[in-house]
């Protein structure tokens, strides 16, 4: 063979490259996207149930059902059963949808984390809890916050509905490669400051279609200082950068973290996945389309003025002028009043949950803003573990203690007002302090206007009842 | 699964000036609980088109439109971005558009939409100017040759991959296509 095909072959490779070529089953042409190898399937009730019949049109059956993986959390409710033991879903049809999902899970022999199951919860915080998340698998799910998974250096990317048929019927997805792009945290994060604001200063830096197109790999001292939880916060929002696909290396966090988790591979088959998964690394040398460098060390706690999540600013500077028709459009339902400090805003509402921030560290985080003090009287303040484990670990810490009394609702894991589907929602005119990832226009409910921040953010928000800094909170901690 | 083949579409714009529509515009989360994936036209911007007690907004550019005349949605860069429902385009397409042309498309909406038989338009930024100053303009789409034209015979190309593009002009799922590979996902599955 000639010099040049060697070398070329031999050629740095990116993580991405890595998981890419490990799961292409056909290689794409001019003609056809490549056929991907799916090894990690989930499914949720809102997505699913159109996926299924076309199967059960087609005569078609589930082709990996051990691959396959079910969870209820967006249309459930996270009020407790009556003393019938009935769930009080917000609408029939919400029930009716739990009930299609678990129907079609025990025709096609599909594991299902059903009410009551003490694993269950929502599907981008129990696959890592589960241990069912792994680096170097690909993940798809008929949902766009997939790219959580990325934290343990995988492939997971969210899908629509009609792909979720044919993952279902054949394993795989029809993808041409991506384009790839590194955003680079230099320096260390400054006190006071975490993933959440991480991501959200990125997504202002680079726009909300600034990773359009692109899988992401996040890199940086910042990224690799960060635990698992802070990790899959940052790829948890990659889809509000536009990019499909968000993922950080495994390192020792990362397998420190899965070690005997339920699904996690034990004895000799855990030293052999861990010598393949330090294989998982970008070379030297990789080619990315596109680099970002972001300032860690500038970074300050941040949260969204506007219904886009790349209208995001720190907390301590003022309301924005607007000057784009869009912005103008923004600051009209958003109402802040411009040049005036966002601590001027009330809240009527504050949400701790959602994929971005349920996991027991934000619950923790919150809790140490929250210890002996007391919600504004009138802002409802909602905390909705993202899973039963999440919960029974919190208990256990007696943080419920602290929130309810403090004043806020302890509530059973699902995805609530991330989405407003279940009935938990605000009113229309209503500013909502939120730790989810998405603040368009009526996300949380008609009307509602939403402020994307940090759980710590959003419990000083609570008790201040109005946007309120963290910092001085964390920071009293730590001098007492 | 298959839909109406995509060729050709002559018909009038509904244009939407707004930059980063999210599907949760398109379609707002209350109208998910669905198991089925008819009849969602009616939710299509539901909250943009009436008001808190369901009356049709005056304001809003979707009432009084005739979709069997206004085909074409033309909207501000950034179109369809935030979630992977696929009751975005399922609503959209069943409001009666046949497409939609921005200058920069979300990935999975993209996706989605070809899957439906809702052709996603990528336009330069010159031509979606032109197009967003125009709402109600006559435009012709050729998917054959990927091709716009509109005003006085003005033309302008748009990139589509070439597979969902086969998929739309045959109107076609590409499950079919997923479905003849099954001996190499078993060679793969063997490995
Ligand atoms: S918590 Fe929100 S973003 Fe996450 S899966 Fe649920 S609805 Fe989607």
């Amino acid at each position: 063979m000639s010099e040049l095909s060697s070398s070329s072959q031999s050629s740095a490779k990116s993580l991405f490259d890595k998981l890419w070529e490990r799961h292409v089953v056909v290689e794409e042409t001019a003609e056809a996207p490549a056929v991907l190898y799916i090894d990690l399937h989930l499914i949720h009730e809102v997505t699913s149930p159109q996926a299924f019949s076309v199967l059960d049109a087609r005569g078609l059956k589930v082709r990996r059902p051990d691959k396959t993986f079910g969870t209820l959390d967006h249309s459930t409710p996270t009020m407790p059963a009556n003393a019938k033991g009935e769930l009080p879903y917000a609408t029939p049809e919400a029930k009716s949808q739990v009930e299609t999902l678990i129907g079609n899970c025990k025709d096609h022999g599909v594991e299902l984390l059903n009410m009551g199951d003490p694993r269950r919860g929502i599907v981008h915080v129990i696959g890592p809890e589960l241990g069912l998340t792994q680096p170097g698998k690909t993940i798809v799910c008929g949902d766009s916050h997939t790219s959580t998974h990325g934290a343990f250096g995988a492939l997971a990317f969210g899908i629509g509905t009609t792909e979720v048929g044919h993952v279902l019927a054949t394993q795989c997805v029809l993808q041409r490669k991506p384009k790839s792009m590194r955003v680079v945290f230099d320096g260390a994060l400054p006190e006071g400051v975490g993933a959440k604001d991480m991501a959200l200063a990125m997504i202002a830096q680079i726009g909300a279609d600034g990773g359009q197109g692109c899988a992401i790999e996040f890199a940086g001292e910042a990224v690799r200082a960060l635990s698992m939880d802070g990790r899959m916060t940052l790829c948890n929002m990659s889809i509000e950068a536009g990019a499909r696909f968000g993922m950080v290396a495994p390192d020792d966090t990362t397998y420190d973290w899965l070690k005997d988790r339920d699904y996690a591979p034990k004895g000799l088959a855990w030293n052999e996945a861990l010598a393949d998964w330090m294989e998982l690394k970008t070379e030297l040398g990789a080619h990315f389309d596109r680099e970002v460098h972001v300032d860690a060390t500038k970074i300050r706690p941040m949260i969204t003025y506007g219904v886009s999540p790349d209208a995001a600013a720190p907390i301590d500077e003022m309301a924005p002028t607007p000057s784009t028709e869009a912005e103008h459009h923004a600051a009209d339902y958003m109402k802040f009043e411009a040049g005036k400090p966002f601590s001027n805003v009330t809240v009527d509402r504050v949400f701790i949950g959602s994929c971005t921030n349920s996991r027991l560290s934000d619950l923790r985080e919150a809790a140490i803003v929250m210890r002996g003090r007391k919600v504004k009287p009138g802002v409802i303040t909602l905390i909705v573990p993202g899973s039963e484990a999440v919960k029974r670990a919190a208990e256990a810490e007696k943080l419920h203690e602290i929130f309810l009394a403090a004043g806020a609702e302890w509530r059973e894991p699902g995805c609530s007002m991330c989405i407003a589907m279940n009935g938990d929602s605000g009113k229309p005119g209503e500013l909502v302090v939120s730790t989810s990832n998405r603040n368009f226009i009526g996300r949380q409910g008609k009307g509602v206007r939403t402020v994307l921040a940090s759980p710590a953010t959003a419990a000083a928000s609570a008790i201040e009842g109005h946007i309120a800094d963290p910092r001085p909170y964390l920071f009293a901690r730590e001098s007492a | 699964m298959s839909f109406d083949p995509f060729q050709t579409l002559t018909s009038r714009t509904v244009v939407l000036h707004q930059e980063n529509i999210d599907t949760d515009q398109i379609i707002p989360a209350r109208f998910l609980t669905t198991t089925v994936k008819d009849g969602l036209g009616k939710s299509a911007f539901y909250d943009w088109r009436y008001d808190e007690d369901g009356r049709p907004k005056n304001s809003s550019v979707f009432n009084g439109v005739n979709p069997e005349t206004h085909q074409i949605l033309v909207a501000g860069s950034n179109f369809g971005c935030g979630s992977s429902r696929e009751h975005a385009p399922w609503a959209l397409a069943d409001f009666g558009f046949r497409a939609v042309i921005s200058s920069d498309i979300a990935d999975i909406f993209k996706s989605n939409a070809q899957k439906n038989g809702l052709l996603p338009v990528e336009v330069d930024e010159e031509t979606h100017k032109k197009l967003l100053a125009s709402p109600g303009a006559e435009v012709s789409i050729d998917l054959e040759n990927c091709e716009v034209t509109f005003g006085d015979g003005e033309k302008g190309s748009f990139p589509i991959e070439a597979f969902a593009r086969r998929c739309l002009l045959d109107g076609v799922d590409p499950l079919g296509h997923l479905l003849n590979q099954v001996p190499d996902i078993e060679a793969y599955e063997a490995q």
